[in-house]
């Protein structure tokens, strides 16, 4: 291989300015860590609500939580993002598109973590409908025989043993926010992936820069394991196995 | 008490209930048995309205289950519901467990719910169990641990849905002494069982119900001296054999 290493590079002037290349990387890294966990607060949150609803008895609700998970589920995350940030804000109301396009700050990340957790929070639903369902019926019973209403018996009771249940396919989701926000810069998010073109580009360093950005990519998303792990640890029951009836 | 008239249940094309009549007075002890399949959980979830009715009427204490204006929630707060499978909470600990309820829908405040808790676990002969989670009990002690929930409502009658047929033979009498304890100071119970000498002990009447029918409902004596029914009499036949 003819390629002449340079791993200083990183602490070189960019060519069009006075920071660093290593600047630019900590800069996407800053974005891609923002984007994440933005969109995964998201996910989770509407996550838990829409897998709830997918697992009441009422066919209304089960019926707008499965539209919500088909629709995010079946169409490519990059096609996604081009659909919120070119096509969706045509079909707002003209005032509103208007302040879309001319006003909104930050409007690619806005997008882009809209996308993102939109995204993920159908993954998220799946896990969580399946969660609950795997409950026995008796605990649903035994909460509504206290007097809780439905909304409390899943706040209280299943919803809490349902998401213990789901840390480990949650982990993988949580990790995989992280991976792809990388295609936020598809619609010119600053993030990480981002800044790696444009400093392969600038630098023509394009080994050392992609090596780099593989490690931080790396680092966010097994911190990402461990952090649930610890969660997962944390939130263990003394005393609880897998009941099989 | 508890008064259910003509009640009719069909799973699509299954009928689960046919045509049910029973009551439970105030201060009345009424066992339920039948074969396997029968309908006695079915009967036992319409009456805190857990599982709907397609025909008929059931009223507790006044209140109807069935009317789409009752609230549920709240006539639920005063039933009691023990299950075969206990249903402990098993990510809360026993106090919580206890507690729960009596904050969410009584309005009790955290001690005050803990208090009671701790009268009713003692009651129950578990005081000393409080903090402990329901995985680290025997399946006794859970259920004793059940019953202390559901009278940490103060309920107005308890049901209970076959409470020891998943328990290790040598702990079901632990449950069953809760039982007859709560049957002498005069509370109301509906209780699903197969428990003969429970019921010969404390049951005012016996229910018998097969293919959801109530084939059977007579005075605790007249039931076992003398079945009516050819199929209560092979009924009694086999469960006595144990
Ligand atoms: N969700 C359901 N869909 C269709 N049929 C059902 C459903 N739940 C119960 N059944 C039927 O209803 C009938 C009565 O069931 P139920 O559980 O009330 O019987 P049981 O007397 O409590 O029996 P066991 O002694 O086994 O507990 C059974 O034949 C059962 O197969
Ligand atoms: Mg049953």
């Amino acid at each position: 291989m003819n390629y002449h290493w340079n791993w200083s590079i990183f602490l070189e002037q960019v060519k069009s300015g006075d920071e660093t290349y290593l600047d630019w990387l900590l800069t996407g890294l800053g974005w891609t860590l923002a984007l994440s966990l933005t969109a995964w607060a998201l996910a989770l949150t509407i996550g838990i609500v829409v897998g709830a609803l997918r697992s009441t008895p009422s066919r209304l609700l089960v019926a707008i939580g499965n539209a919500w998970v088909e629709l995010f589920r079946n169409i490519p995350l990059l096609v996604q993002m081009f659909l919120w940030f070119f096509v969706v804000p045509e079909f707002l109301p003209r005032d509103w598109s208007l302040w879309v396009k001319q006003e909104m700050p930050a409007k690619e990340f806005v997008t882009a973590a809209l996308c993102l957790g939109f995204f993920t929070s159908a993954r998220i639903a799946e896990q969580v409908r399946a969660g609950v369902g795997s409950l026995p019926r008796g605990q649903r019973d035994a909460a509504l025989a206290l007097g809780l209403t439905l909304p409390q018996a899943y706040r209280q009771v299943l919803l809490p043993q349902a998401l213990r249940i789901v840390i480990p396919p949650l982990t993988s989701e949580f990790m995989n926010v992280f991976k792809n926000s990388s295609v936020a810069f598809a619609i010119g998010v600053l993030e990480l992936t981002f800044q790696a073109r444009q400093m392969q580009e600038d630098s023509e360093q394009g080994i050392e820069t992609y090596l780099a950005v593989t490690l931080l990519y790396f680092i966010c998303a097994f911190s990402a394991n461990r952090g649930m792990a610890w969660i997962e640890a944390r939130s263990r029951v003394p005393g609880l196995i897998a009941r099989t009836n | 008490m508890i008064e259910i008239r003509n009640v009719s249940k069909w799973y699509g094309q299954t009928q689960v209930l046919a045509n049910a009549s029973t009551h439970v007075a105030k201060g009345e002890v009424v066992v339920v048995c039948g074969p396997s399949g029968s309908g006695k959980s079915t009967l036992i979830k319409c009456v805190n309205g857990l599982e709907p009715f397609t025909e008929g009427t059931i009223t507790v204490d006044g209140v109807s289950v069935g009317d789409p204006k009752t609230d549920l929630p709240r006539l639920r707060a005063r039933v009691g519901m023990v299950f075969q499978h206990f249903e402990l909470f098993p990510h809360m600990s026993v106090e919580q467990n206890l507690a729960l309820a009596q904050v969410k829908v009584l309005g009790r405040s955290k001690e005050e719910a803990l208090a009671r808790g701790a009268v009713l676990l003692d009651r129950v002969g578990l005081r000393d169990h409080a903090t402990k989670f329901p995985g680290q009990l025997s399946g006794g002690q859970q259920q004793r641990v059940a019953i202390a929930r559901a009278l940490a409502m103060d309920p107005i009658c308890l049901l209970f849905d076959e409470p020891t047929s998943a328990l290790d033979p040598e702990m079901i009498g632990e449950v069953l002494d809760v039982m007859v304890e709560l049957a002498q100071e005069g509370m109301t119970m509906m209780c699903v069982t197969h428990e003969m000498g429970f019921a010969r002990k404390v049951a005012r009447r016996v229910v018998f119900m097969d293919h959801g029918e109530i084939v059977e409902d007579a005075p605790t004596g007249a039931f076992f001296d003398a079945p009516a029914s050819e199929r209560a009499k092979t009924f009694l036949s086999r469960i006595l054999r144990h």
